[in-house]
Order: structure tokens, then sequence, then C-alpha cells
């Protein structure tokens, strides 16, 4: 395939701005809105007297208004051109879309390589993390004192709602998105992921997702958690109409990325790339891609019922007109829980990626980390009830839930017996990224065991609803996720941004990080042992000063945040130190690749011969292109 | 140097620091675990979590012990070359063992699990048809949890249906509880009895417990339930008998105008569908 090289002829700023991209997106994206809204007042008004609404509260326009928001913003970043284009009758191709020479712009528009998908993808997660974290910041701040003090009810809840939202719906595509996306096609041996179109759109939906969440402040915040509960999300305010456009765009987002990541590992991978060749990290994209695809379209559905109780009067989750408000809760935990280990699974895979290099050994017990893997995706559908232990639904089925729940834990136990075996008689080198996976292997235990907890009914009696609950998942999740995804910050970054991070920094980083996120959600198994519900903004003063612990540990993880952010800025702005084609003598295929990647990653498509964990056995296999044809 | 015996190393650590932890867990720690003595039903949870300790103390310390013991023994001590490890990829009968004794330990915690459950309900809400009652709860007493935004309130169908503000229970009596809301979803949570059972509205949810000697228990909603869901929080009382009966009879004389206008008393309610109540 041969790009057609566009010759960079200099133009001035304002022709750059013309065109197809993120400007022209937002400005459609506006009117897109402007339409939907008044679009929706002309449905309306005549029915107001009929539903006996209040007026000034059109949830119809909200809605429309976000549908044809996203459209907008999606025609105006070029996703219409293509279809139409092919309409008319033009060959197929992606060049257009992939040339270089095009400088920083091709980071605001609709671009096809997988590379610069990546990157967006990261910036714009990152964004969106920090705005997460800032709310989580803001919680802990309001969680001072027991009684209310900052901020009022309403906003405390909108915090602690738009908090768990952005972790839950824009952190899920927290390593797919990014790092998925950057390493597949160059770790199977690919030129480009199976969809490039799709790659694309699956990033600007999430930001449009993002950009949706937060407009909620402006119509009032939303009462009802990440969980959005029925029928209290249909009597809230039109800020849960943005809470649905929200989930459902990131619903949407996720189910496509899922399914192109499947399409791409089944079908492009290179020669001799057998399924027992596969990079442990690929086969945990591919676990978690399949809960993506599978699991998204039941959150969807869900979402799209609320909307129509709350814009058509239907009753799907209300009870007094034949609804159920179990309805919600079961659609919304079929989809959660997998979700969970959508968070989940590409951790795992990253440390068991990042092991064989740091500790200079082949993954040990390649098969079974598989079968975990595997193992963990499947058994995620059979358990979600466990969510509602005590809701009185489906009671007789408790100890199946039980049982299903427990079994979990058989797969993610053969996760650490591979990095535990990994690590036996290995020659262990303590780089950040391993000091991270440490992090990780710490905390995960921890919320694994504490997980035990949940699941025995007995148990989750008391704990259930907790603060118990929420430390339990924020060890999985942050100390899991969160720790994880550094880990590859700082092993993938210098390849994929071509410069060093301060070690220095990085190490203060990972200590900082580390001691606190202990000092913060170890305390908050206590506080919910002791009687502290979740999502409350008052709480009885004899737990305040476990509470203030809390948050000045809280705090620290915040600057510990900033430690990166200004690593980052520092080293890719002050001290660009170039790193090499190979800093950690990886023997992975991305590393045999030179920095910056070319644009088509790879001169021919190469042939492998290995699994990427030679160590101990043999050089680092020089990547052998495919015979001319093959 | 390459003589050591990792493997009996490993497992005198493992030992050492296992036995003392889970003593000093089993033994330190499970007392004082919540919910307490409160009522039969907390105090089964008491010892259910003293189980639970009991079995993840050594499982958690194995895993720690060795990956210190790894990070420490295993680790590279000659930086300045990159030498790599011996290239050992499985051993068939560590996984077996593995597989063999994780499943072993899964099995009887969810056996445990389901038995202690099914003995008496744990106090957790189980549905309109408990299948996990305890002995003896025929003659239970029976009080509806009503929960509402931003309120519980609790009706009595053997004393004449009236609905009071607060709750008092009698001492050493089952009681049956029966949890429903008029609006959203909210959780009834008596802490120090150990109960919780969920509210939804149009739904009958019932748990169970049997009340120890006098108590002064937190009563707080466990599922968000709206802006004000933070203070939906109020205290209960066990009182003896006698005092319980002076109690209900002053309630029923209070409330007696208005239990004649109360809808008759059902276990569930069908409240007219609400809209933007914030």
């Amino acid at each position: 395939m041969s790009t057609i090289a566009i010759s960079a002829r200099p133009q001035p700023t304002w022709r750059k701005l013309i065109g197809f991209n993120l400007l022209t997106g937002i400005v459609l994206a506006v009117v897109g809105w402007l339409i939907g809204d008044w679009l929706g007042g002309r449905i309306h008004a005549p029915s107001l007297d009929y539903f006996g609404t209040e007026a000034g509260e059109n949830d119809i326009g909200i809605m429309l208004g976000y549908l044809f928001g996203v459209i907008g913003f999606l025609i105006g970043l070029g996703f219409a051109n293509y279809p139409i284009k092919r309409l008319l009758g033009h060959p197929a191709s992606l060049a257009e879309h992939e040339a270089e020479g095009e400088g920083a712009m091709r980071y605001f528009r609709l671009c096809t390589d997988h590379k610069v998908v990546a990157m967006q993808y990261i910036v714009g997660i990152g964004a969106f993390f920090l705005v997460g974290g800032i709310n989580a910041m803001l919680i802990r701040t309001e969680l001072l004192q027991p009684n209310v003090h900052v901020f009022g009810p309403n906003q405390y809840v909108t915090l602690v709602g738009m908090h768990g939202a952005m972790m839950m719906g824009v952190m899920t595509s927290g390593v797919l998105g990014p790092f998925a996306n950057w390493l597949v096609p160059l770790m199977i041996g690919s030129r480009r992921m199976a969809f490039p179109r799709i790659e694309s759109f699956t990033f600007w939906l999430l930001m449009a997702a993002g950009v949706a969440l937060i407009t909620t402040v402006f119509m009032g915040g939303f009462q009802t958690g990440w969980t959005g509960y029925q029928p209290l999300g249909d009597q809230g305010t039109t800020g849960y109409d943005a809470y649905i456009a929200f989930f459902a765009l990131v619903g949407l987002s996720m189910c496509l990325l899922g399914l192109n990541l499947i399409v791409t590992i089944i079908t492009m991978r290179a020669p001799g790339m057998t399924w027992n060749r596969l990079p442990i990290f690929v086969w945990s994209v591919l676990a978690t891609a399949l809960l993506m695809m599978l699991a998204a379209p039941m959150l969807i559905a869900a979402l799209l019922m609320g909307a129509f109780d709350r814009t058509v009067q239907t009753a799907f989750y209300v009870a007094g007109n034949g609804g159920s408000s179990y309805l919600f809760q079961n659609l919304f935990w079929v989809f959660g829980h997998p979700e969970v280990y959508i968070v989940a699974l590409p951790g795992f895979g990253i440390v068991l990626e990042l092991l064989p290099v740091f500790c200079r050994k082949p993954l040990w017990g390649y098969r079974l980390a598989v079968a975990g893997m595997l193992g963990v995706a499947l058994l995620s559908f059979f358990v979600w009830q466990h969510h509602l232990f005590v809701s009185g639904i489906n009671a007789d089925l408790r100890p199946f839930y039980m049982l299903s729940t427990e079994l979990i834990s058989l797969p993610t136990g053969f996760i650490f017996l591979c990095a535990m075996g990994t690590m036996w008689r290995g020659r262990i080198r303590y780089s950040v990224p391993m000091l991270f996976c440490m992090g990780w292997a710490f905390n995960f235990l921890f919320g694994g065991i504490s997980g035990v907890f949940l699941s025995d009914v007995p148990s989750d009696v008391t704990t259930h609803g907790t603060f118990f609950t929420m430390a339990h998942f924020h060890y999985t999740i942050m100390g899991g996720l969160v720790f994880t995804v550094f880990a590859a910050i700082y092993y993938w970054g210098p390849k994929m941004t071509g410069f060093n991070f301060n070690e220095r920094l990085a190490r203060i980083h990972f200590w900082s990080l580390f001691i606190a996120f202990n000092a913060t959600f170890g305390p908050l198994f206590a506080l919910g042992l002791m009687g502290q519900p979740r999502r409350v903004v008052t709480y009885p003063t004899h737990l305040q000063a476990l509470n203030d612990w809390v948050s000045v540990s809280a705090f620290v993880i915040g600057l510990s945040m900033l430690v990166f952010l200004y690593n980052l800025i520092w080293s890719m702005l002050f001290k660009r130190e170039p790193s090499e084609p190979n800093p950690w003598n990886s023997k992975s295929a991305e590393f045999q690749l030179p920095t910056p990647v070319p644009l088509h990653d790879f001169d021919r498509i190469p042939v492998f011969d290995s699994d990427p964990y030679p160590y101990g056995v043999e050089p680092a296999p020089a990547l052998t292109p495919a015979a001319r044809g093959a | 140097m390459s003589e050591v015996n990792h493997w009996r190393r490993l497992v005198l650590w493992w030992l050492g620091t296992s036995i003392v932890a889970t003593l000093l867990v089993v033994l330190l720690l499970a007392p004082i675990l919540p919910p307490g003595n409160g009522s039969v039903e907390a105090s089964g949870q008491v010892v259910d979590n003293t189980v639970l300790l009991g079995v993840s103390t050594p499982v958690a310390m194995a895993v720690l012990v060795f990956f210190i013991y790894a990070l420490i023994v295993f680790r590279e001590r000659d930086e300045s070359a990159v030498v790599d490890g011996a290239p050992i990829r499985g051993d068939a009968r560590i996984q077996t063992w593995w597989l063999v004794v994780t499943t072993g330990i899964v099995l009887f915690l969810a056996g445990y699990g389901t038995i202690r459950l099914l003995a008496d309900g744990a106090g957790g809400g189980q549905g309109p048809n408990p299948i996990a009652a305890p002995g003896g709860a025929n003659d239970a007493l029976q009080v509806q949890v009503i929960a509402q935004q931003w309120k519980f309130t609790y009706r009595w169908p053997s004393y004449g249906g009236v609905e009071t503000p607060t709750l008092e229970l009698p001492a050493n009596r089952m009681i049956e509880f029966h949890v429903t809301s008029l609006d959203v979803i909210h959780s009834f949570w008596a802490y120090q009895l150990g109960v919780k059972a969920d509210a939804n509205p149009g739904f009958d949810n019932v748990a169970y417990v049997t009340t120890k000697g006098p108590l002064r228990f937190d009563i707080h909603c466990a599922e968000l339930c709206g802006v004000w869901h933070g203070y939906m929080f109020e205290t209960g009382h066990v009182v003896s008998q006698s005092q319980f009966s002076t109690w209900i009879t002053q309630q029923r004389a209070q409330y007696a105008p208005a239990t004649q206008k109360l809808a008759p008393y059902s276990k569930q309610y069908f409240p007219d569908p609400q809209r933007r109540g914030g």
C-alpha cells in the first residue's frame, strides 16, 4: 500500500481551521443541539397539559438536543464524508486520513492511523480522568466535617455521581482505547486495525459522552450516582438526561471498540502469530473486548427505556403502572458486572506482559494465564445478582450467585500464580513499571480478599452499600487498573512518544501514590464496617477523625498525580530526552521497531517464529519480513 | 548460594507468619467486628466474618510472603549487564495443586456461606416468600417498614394497623420485617441488629431478626434515594416486653385519628407515579 504524499505547502493558520476538524465539529454540535431543542419544543408544547409535567423541563428537547448535537459533532469531524463519497461512487481509500506531514492538526480530526487514535485516547481520557479526580478531591473536602459545610446535598450527590460515572464510563476504555489501539496491530504484526474509521469513531464518541456528562451541572445535576437507579432517575431533573446521553454514548463507543479489537485480533495476525504465540496482553484485550461487545448493549437498552420513561411517559420502571424498579437494577448489573472486569482484565494483561521483561524470564504458565482471563470473562456474566443480595429479588438464587462469585477467584488466582511463577528464580529489576506491577499485586490481593466478604451473603448484609464496598472496588479498580495504566505509561510511553520520563520523579510518583492510596482506602474498610453508608453527605460525629485522615490521604493522592503531570510536561517540553528504541531490552515485537514507529508500522508484514518471551534461550528475535506474497 | 532450598524457606516463613497473623486476626480483630452481638443474626454474622477472616488470612499471607521473598531473593544484584533468568515455562504439578487447593477453599466458603444463610436468613431481605426463615417464624412479630423520601415509618398489623414514626422492638422476640417503599428504592439498614433489606415500590421484602437484650440501634437508608439521602437516619430501641407494650399502647392511642384515615394495611402499596420530586 503506497501513501499519497501530500506536499507540505505552507498554509495560513486561518485556512487550516476550515475543513473537517474538531472546530467544525463543535460548531455543528451547537447547531445540532439548537435544532434538537427547537424540535423537542415543537413536539412537547402541545402535549404539556396532557402529560401534566412542569413547563420548562422539556426532556424531549434535551434528548433530541443531545442526539442532533452528537450527530452534528460527528459530521463536523468528517465521519459522513466517506459514506457519502462511496455512495457517489468514489473508490475505497484510507490514504486521505493517514497522510504524513500534517503535524499536530491530525490529532484534532478524524484520523485512521491507529497510533494517532491511541494518542488521542490517552490525552482525552486523561482529561476526563482529571475531571473525575477533581470530583473525588471535592467529595473528600466535603467529608472533612460530619455536617454539610462546603457543598449542599444536591451538589454533593451530583459530585459523587459524576466521579463514579466519569471513572466507570470514560475510564472503562482506559487501557483498550490508548494501549490496545496502539499495541495490538504492532504485537500481532498488522499495519492497522480492522476498522480504522470505527476506531476513530469510538474515540470521538467517548469525548462527546464526557462533555455530555459535564453539561449535567447546568441542569441541576443528577441524584442517582453512577448506577442511575430507577425510578429515582425518573423523577430527577433534566440533569439525568445528561447521564442517559453520557452512558448510552459510552456504551456505543465501548461496544464498537470491542468489536473492532475482536475482528483485528482474529483476522489480522501476521504469519506465524498463532494463538499459542499471541502476547498475553493481546489475550487480555480479546477477553475484555468480548465483554465490552456483549455487555454494553444491555446498558444501552436499560438507558433507552429510562429515556422513554422520561420523555414519552412509558412506565418500564414505574411500579404503579406495571413496571418494576428491579428491571433497571437487573439490566444495569448484567452490564455492570462484566463492566468491572472490563476494567480489571486489561490490568492482568499488562502485569503479565511486563513481568517477563523485568524478571528476564518467559511468562510462566502461558496457557493457565489465558484460561484465567477467559474464565474471568465467562464467569463475569453469571454473577450480577450479588449486587442485589438484600434487594429481595430471586432470593432463592442467592446460594448460586454466592458460588459463582466466589468461583471467579479461581481464574483470578491463576493470574496470581502465573505472576508468581514468572518471578520465581528470575532476575528482577526494580524499574518504575515493575514497581507499579508490584503495587497492583499488593492492592489487588486486598481487593480480592475483601471481595470474598462481599460475596458471602451473611457478611454482605452488613457490608453491602457501605464504605466497605466502596473501598473494595477502589482497591480493585484504582489499585488494579490505575496502577497498571501507569505501569503501561512508564513502560510503553517512551516508545509511543519518543521521550523518556524523569526517573526520579517517576519513583516519587509511585511511592507517594502507593502509600497514599493504601492510607486512603485501607481505613475506608474500617469506616464501612463501623457503619458509614456510601454516598452520604453527613455521618456520625465519632467517625470524623478517621474521615479526616482519609481526606488528607486523598489529597496526597491528588498531589502525587500532580507530580506525574509535572513529570509529563517537564519531560515532554522542557527537558526532552529522546528515548532509545528498546530501553527495557524487551523481546516483544513493538520494541524491535524504530522510534518513532513509522506510519505503516512494518515495511513488510513480519513472520513470527516464537512468542514474545524467549528470555534465557535465544537473542532477541529479528522481525523477519514475510516473503513477497505471503 | 544456589543450594538454598527456596521451597522450604518459603513454607517455613509462610507457616510462621500466617499462624501469628491468623491468631492475631481471629483473637483480636474478630471479636470487635461489626455488627456486634445486638441480635441473634448479628452474632451469626460475626461468626461468619470470623470464619472468613480465618480462612483468608493464610491465603493472603501465602501470596504476600511469596512476593516479598521473591522481590528480595530473586532481585538482580548486578544491573550493569542484562542477564536472563532460567527459561522455566510452567510446571503442571504446581498448577494442578494450585487448582485443587483454591477450588477446595472456594467450595468450602460457598458451602459454609450457604449453610449460614439458609439457617436464618442472616438478617438480609429475602423477598416476599422467604425460604430461609428461622424456626418459630410463624409466631414472629410483624413490623412493616415503609420507606419514602426521606423517612422510615413503621406499621403494626397486629396492633390495629397503627403507623408510628419511630421504631421500638420488644427484647428476646423474633421480628418479621416487611420492607416496602412508596416512591424510589431505599434500603432499611438497622446496623446493630444486622438487618438490611431493600425497599422497592410495590414489593414486599421480608427480613427476620431475633432481638436480644435492650439495645439502642442506628437505622440508616443504605441505598441512594435522592438529595436528602444523607439525612435519612434515625435511632431505634430494643426495650423490655413491658416497656414495649406500654409504648405501643400509647402510640395506638396517639395516632388513632390518623390510623382511621390510612389506607388499609397491605403488603404492597402502589402510589401514584411521582414526577420531579427532586
